[in-house]
């Protein structure tokens, strides 16, 4: 069985944001880059929990420049068998999605996992694109995933709660919280993952249908306004008169 | 040249959430003077399709399909697309709700369009140029795209535009998309619902608590805040993990996102990953003990002491606020 773990390069989750260049760009001096949560800790854990319990080659793929290498090697420590990094600035959903797609149309992938979303553009975009260019069943927000043969049961969460559905291979999965638990890689697994092959393509022919014009950070807030607790209603008054949401 | 809007009934009635999509493809076509034309991939009664009419739609599609009772993004996407091609759409709008999520960039891959997802505000458009702002960076930033395509799909965060009525009309009509049974790949084995509150992402008002409630047995008191105010009650991570409350009410960075106009989070610190999951809400309002915790940096307003204290003299007085009201 083949896999293929799509991973994105964010800015650590306690970033403080900044914009550079007349707020057009974002500021990456001195902030440290992650694999998106997402991707690591519930969809690249599962994909090497799957490939540990019925065997199989656990393909990395990230669109990215060259300051991509470190996650992608801490992808291979965690499991993941080799990668591949599509060599261009990944600024566009359908640009990014597009190049996997075509990637993986070449490959035969039973299951592509991705996160459910990024934690930089936050746009859950690339999952359900990859599962359009490929004329492949796409399932979002998935907290469970057991395999059996080609027919797999996932858990998705729906609004209010959550259903139970049968699907076979091919498919893109999109994962939430509960599809696996977070690993730190170990030892064994980092000196293995200097070995493991990566290859860096040059990106296929595809458009970017969209780009940020500005950024903009919000509003300072000044601080609370505080109420002492033995006077609560002096909040109830607050709430309706000034901030108007009672 | 249209609009058009995709939307769904929920047990037979429109909520909010499609009200402010039909509104804000309504305002679209307004700029662009072009049709509205809004898609129920459903059959609920004919009165309630006339309601998305009041909010703007000129026309009204339904689809009355049994097999497309439960949702096959892939499939919906099939349908939405055919109806578009149809009608000619320059603009689609659908909700970034669960449905909305996977729907709407497999629709983006078809159509090979641009997609913005999670857009807050209504687009700017100067010229040739179509400008739609959206939260990033988990809520710490906003970003402007433009969007380069001829064709254009944005699908819309709830709570970020408020519906209006206008005096208009709407045309009904029966959709028939071509469907083939080889489409359906995706069977439902069970589906588990949790009961019918207010849902969290159609919640003006959301009352949230965290470790500072102690234990399960004090969300009585956060019950009957929600009660009072006709809000939903969430809670933090923590809470969820250790199984105090279900992880359906989890709001935060790994649950659901919310942008309620109140937020009342009581006995929450107040992490980042938390704020990744509230900070679009209109006003927030903080209860700790700990006057140092990092939640009072958001907060408009605050409160410190003790939740099993305060919040009893809280629900006292929003009791008496909303019985003098």
């Amino acid at each position: 069985m083949k896999i293929l773990v799509c991973i994105s390069k964010t800015p650590d989750t306690t970033t403080k944001i900044s914009f550079i260049n007349g707020n057009t760009r974002f500021n990456s001096d001195k902030v440290q880059f992650i694999i998106n949560p997402y991707d690591e800790w519930y969809a690249l854990v599962r994909a090497v929990e799957l490939k540990e319990k019925l065997g199989a080659q656990v393909t990395i793929i990230n669109v990215g420049l060259s300051d991509s290498e470190s996650i992608i090697r801490k992808a291979l420590a965690i499991g993941g068998d080799d990668a591949v990094r599509i060599d261009a600035e990944p600024d566009d959903a359908f640009f990014v999605a597009d190049q996997i797609a075509q990637y993986a149309k070449q490959e035969n992938f039973e299951i592509i996992f991705l996160g459910k979303e990024t934690i930089d553009y936050n746009g859950s975009q690339v999952g359900g694109m990859v599962a359009g260019l490929l004329e492949i069943p796409f399932i979002s927000l998935a907290s469970r995933l057991d395999l059996e043969g080609n027919m797999a049961t996932v858990e998705r969460d729906i609004a209010g709660g959550h259903e139970i559905i049968s699907v076979k291979t091919p498919f893109v999965i999109s994962a939430s919280k509960g599809m696996a638990e977070a690993r730190i890689p170990n030892m064994r697994g980092i000196m293995a993952a200097r070995t493991k092959p990566v290859k860096v393509l040059p990106p296929y022919q595809s458009e970017k249908l969209t780009s940020v014009k500005e950024y903009q950070l919000p509003k300072e807030k000044g601080g609370p306004k505080m109420i002492s607790a033995e006077h609560p209603e002096e909040l109830v008054k607050l709430l309706h008169e000034e901030a108007k949401v009672i | 040249m249209s609009i058009l809007v995709f939307v769904e009934p929920s047990n037979g009635a429109f909520k909010k959430q499609a009200f402010e999509a039909v509104t804000y493809a309504a305002k679209i076509g307004a700029m662009l003077k072009v049709e509205i034309h809004a898609l129920c991939i459903d059959k609920p009664g004919e009165n309630e399709l006339q309601v998305l009419g009041e909010y703007g739609a000129n026309k009204v599609w339904y689809v009355n399909d049994s097999r497309l009772k439960s949702v096959d993004p892939m499939v919906y996407a099939k349908v939405i697309a055919q109806l578009e091609s149809k009608i000619d759409s320059d603009v689609l709008v659908l909700i970034q709700n669960f449905d909305g999520k996977a729907i709407a960039p497999i629709l983006a891959a078809r159509l090979h369009a641009g997609l913005v997802s999670g857009a807050i505000d209504l687009p700017r458009i100067e010229g040739a140029s179509f400008l739609v702002k959206k939260n990033v960076f988990s809520g710490k930033a906003f970003a402007t795209y433009e969007m380069h395509s001829p064709k254009k799909i944005i699908s819309l965060m709830p709570n970020s535009i408020i519906p209006e009525k206008i005096s208009n009309t709407a045309s009904i009509a029966e959709f028939q998309p071509e469907l083939d049974d080889a489409d359906f790949k995706l069977q439902v084995k069970e589906v588990k619902k949790a009961s019918e509150k207010i849902s969290l992402s159609d919640a003006e008002i959301i009352i949230s608590g965290g470790r500072g409630l102690k234990g399960p047995e004090n969300w009585k008191m956060i019950e009957e805040m929600a009660d009072i105010l006709g809000g939903a009650t969430a809670c933090s991570r923590p809470v969820a993990d250790i199984h105090w409350r279900p992880h359906e009410e989890h709001v935060g960075q790994t649950g659901l996102t919310v942008r309620p106009n109140l937020y009342i989070a009581i006995g929450i610190s107040g992490a980042i990953q938390h704020l990744a999951g509230v900070n679009g809400s209109k006003v927030m309002v903080v209860v700790n003990k700990d006057a140092e915790a990092p939640f009072f940096k958001a907060a408009d307003y605050g409160i410190v002491g003790d939740a099993l204290e305060v919040v009893p003299k809280l629900n006292a007085a929003f009791r008496k606020f909303k019985e003098g009201a």
